[in-house]
């Protein structure tokens, strides 16, 4: 009997990433290839969507001839994807119009500022969940209609079309000007601004709040389903799930119950929680959004706490100040002293998200003396991941009413042994890493997996996940708290730095 | 060997450009060193890439001059950082503990003892302590006779030390000690068969970096039954996983022959 693999695609703010997973979730092979970051102004970040799809249509054919692997023994493709990350393109030519706006780019912050101040405001978040944010598609989308001659009626007629980055892909996939499929998944329909968080569809409401035209909006489907067969670059393969990133991750951890929650440590990082088939609103500065929904199951919501620059700051330690060599390094140089000597560093580089959603705030360093080396100023950047992971896990226990008992970690910073004890320490609960660290990529391999039957439920998903570290907390309950408050005072202190316009 | 080699001309010419950029004269161009030693222009590019590539020569970005690189000025010390070793080796050792459900450690040497700098658990979700910062004596463990087999200096300083028993099992005389180490070399991988905790075996292998230089060892751990077979030698299929597992994070961090 030949062997089959489910595939997965990682389409990632940095890198698109393609692997094979075989029956026992173990990775088979690995491709990828990094796309250029444009940064034509400042707060301005764009992607090139064409140079994603060429990206894509390179490495998924290295992914089989690494393994060895035909497409016909591929069961299905998953795609995870960078999320709110916003691309527009001509229904005809296939071209995009201009650059896809990633999800870092703050360029709307003044249309957020006045869509905010509007009376009717109020019911933005109660439909869909999302605070009003840069972060978001809905502003960016209206931003390019208002600021692209023309785009408007374009869209209007239905010739423009608008994507999050797994729609683009599914679209290119299934022939693009020649008959490509127009959907999105509801997981990243949720991170819109434009999605009834309740009845999964677009809301008349919310489109015209935001002004924006139903006709190049996507149909909205389950994140596990065939939606159809590949006829490019995988010719005949089953396209069987699409999940943001993050949603993916928690599927990967198999969060499947609720009160269950991981953490995925990158660039920055997000905490999920499974609060089961009813969406939890949020009165902590939390956001509601969908982590999966199976075929025509209800969906699963979940609460999350996304945080801006984690890893962010490691690499800014490293690119911007030239303390270390590779990220890594920073393990290295934070043990060579005993604590923090003082120093905290608050990285409100593009503002705070949650808990707080202050885009006005920027990055401070406090407590420097002359006593702060190089080193006490590397633990800082590592304490900084902790106790925002805190802030955002104190709001998750308020909104829930449960008190977390262990936190599922993943990503490239759960190799920070220094860090995830941090973490359990501050949090004062188990932090667990899981045997396969690429859960981003494994999750979207499970979810396609399961639509076609490949694995057969979630419970045979669930005895694939072994744990492969643990730390456990060991901090005294005082030095918990006395440093705790020294954090929150830190954090005080970059708010308002950001003058409004004109004062 | 038949017979000694004389001097290798590239190395010759290799060693002149630091000495010339150690003059202290700031960084130079390519041309300017091809034209000071009498090279070919390709010939002193060739020579500076790879200089490069071992970290001995640094590139300015802007000017595109060189100089002397800062892997220099840490000869004597580990060239690669352990967390950063960590980090290249976690998607392969989590591999490793999927395909033999065994614990995997990975060790690099610390004044004569190995240092656990990762370690994954078994993957049953039994309770297991992580031992990353543990030390484990050199002699009476898999992770530690590989990294004595690759550098003839620790295995000397360990033998005047003297061997200190931990079992009936473990080697205490320095023949047997030495006679291990060179069928580890020639193995190319190492066991302990409750030499360091009775009921336990080990099985691991180098890890190499650039040049072949071993910079760890990698291996898995566990009970005698389930890693051995009935005479008591380990089992070939495992032996295979942690080999296979070991060249694959060599490839990663630089070693192209392993």
């Amino acid at each position: 009997m030949v062997e089959r693999y489910v595939m997965s695609v990682d389409q990632g703010t940095t890198s698109t990433r393609c692997m094979l997973f075989d029956h026992g979730g173990r990775l088979v092979s690995v491709t990828q290839r990094e796309h250029k970051q444009h940064f034509p102004r400042p707060g301005w970040v764009e992607h090139d969507a064409m140079e994603i799809w060429k990206n894509l249509e390179r490495i998924a054919p290295e992914a089989l001839a690494q393994a060895g692997v035909v497409p016909e023994q591929v069961a299905a493709l998953g795609i995870a994807n960078q999320r709110e990350t916003s691309v527009l393109w001509d229904r005809h030519t296939g071209r995009p119009v201009g650059r896809a706006v990633v999800w870092q780019d703050t360029r709307t912050d003044a249309l957020v500022g006045e869509l905010s101040a509007r009376p009717d405001a109020d019911m933005i978040r109660e439909r869909c969940g999302l605070p009003i944010a840069t972060y978001f598609s809905a502003p960016r989308v209206r931003w390019l209609l208002d600021n692209t001659p023309g785009l408007r009626e374009r869209a209007e007629r239905g010739d423009v079309l608008f994507g999050t980055i797994e729609s683009w892909l599914i679209w290119n996939l299934t022939g693009g000007p020649k008959g490509g499929l127009h959907i999105t998944d509801v997981t990243n329909a949720s991170r819109t601004l434009l999605m009834n968080i309740t009845t999964l569809a677009w809301d008349d409401d919310l489109l015209a709040f935001f002004d924006v035209p139903r006709a190049m909006l996507p149909e909205i489907r389950p994140s596990t389903e065939t939606y159809a067969r590949a006829s490019r670059v995988l010719p005949g393969v089953r396209i069987a799930a699409a999940l943001g990133d993050q949603q993916a991750a928690l599927f990967g951890q198999t969060c499947f119950a609720p009160g269950e929650a991981k953490c995925t440590y990158g660039t920055g990082s997000f905490l999920l929680l499974n609060t089961g088939t009813e969406p939890v609103p949020s009165t902590h500065g939390l956001l509601t959004t969908v982590g999966y929904q199976i075929a025509d199951e209800p969906a699963v919501y979940a609460l999350e706490g996304s945080i801006a620059i984690t890893g962010a700051l490691v690499q800014w330690f490293r690119d911007g100040l030239g303390l270390i060599a590779s990220a890594p390094e920073i393990e290295t140089l934070a043990r060579s002293v005993e604590d923090n000597g003082g120093c905290y560093i608050v990285p409100a580089f593009s503002g705070l998200f949650a808990p707080y959603w202050r885009s006005e705030a920027r990055g401070i360093i406090v407590g420097l003396t002359s006593y702060i080396t190089k080193g006490h100023l590397a633990r800082a950047v590592l304490e900084a991941t902790g106790w925002q992971t805190r802030e955002v896990v104190d709001a998750m226990n308020a909104d829930s009413g449960l008190a977390l008992k262990a936190l599922k970690v993943d990503g490239g910073m759960t190799a920070d042994n220094l860090l995830m004890q941090f973490i359990s320490d501050v949090l004062d609960v188990p932090v667990i890493r899981p045997m396969a660290a690429e859960t981003v990529s494994l999750g979207a391999a499970y979810a396609a997996g399961l639509a076609v039957g490949y694995w057969a439920d979630l419970e045979g998903l669930r005895r694939n996940w072994h744990r492969a570290a643990q730390w456990l907390p060991s901090m005294d309950p005082g030095r918990r708290e006395t440093e705790y408050d020294n954090w929150r005072r830190a954090v005080e202190r970059t708010f308002d730095w950001i003058k409004p316009a004109g004062k | 060997m038949a017979c000694v080699p004389g001097p290798v001309q590239s190395i010759e010419r290799a060693a002149a450009i630091l000495r010339l950029l150690a003059r202290g004269s700031g960084r130079l161009g390519v041309s300017e060193i091809a034209a000071s030693l009498g090279l070919a222009r390709a010939t002193a590019h060739g020579i500076l890439r790879t200089l490069q590539g071992v970290g001995f020569v640094e590139q300015d970005e802007e000017s595109g001059k060189y100089q002397l690189g800062a892997a220099l000025l840490h000869l004597g010390t580990s060239y690669l950082d352990v967390n950063e070793l960590r980090s290249r080796a976690i998607n392969w050792a989590d591999a490793l503990a999927a395909r033999s459900g065994e614990a995997v450690r990975i060790g690099t040497p610390l004044d004569g003892r190995v240092l656990v700098v990762h370690h994954v658990f078994r993957p049953d979700d039994t309770l297991q302590a992580l031992e990353v910062g543990a030390l484990l004596p050199a002699h009476a463990t898999a992770l530690g006779k590989v990294l004595l087999a690759f550098d003839a200096g620790a295995a000397a300083a360990l033998l005047e030390t003297g061997l200190e028993s931990f079992s009936r099992r473990t080697i205490t005389h320095p023949r047997e000690l030495s006679r291990a180490l060179v069928e580890i070399r020639e193995m190319g991988w190492a066991s302990e068969v409750e030499e360091f905790t009775v009921g336990e075996a080990a099985v691991a292998a180098p890890i190499r970096g650039q040049g072949g230089l071993v910079v760890g060892a990698m291996g898995i751990s566990g009970a005698v039954e389930r890693l051995c077979d009935p005479r008591g030698r380990p089992k070939p299929t495992l032996v295979t996983y942690v080999r296979d597992a070991a060249r694959a994070v060599s490839r990663d961090l630089g070693a192209s022959r392993w």
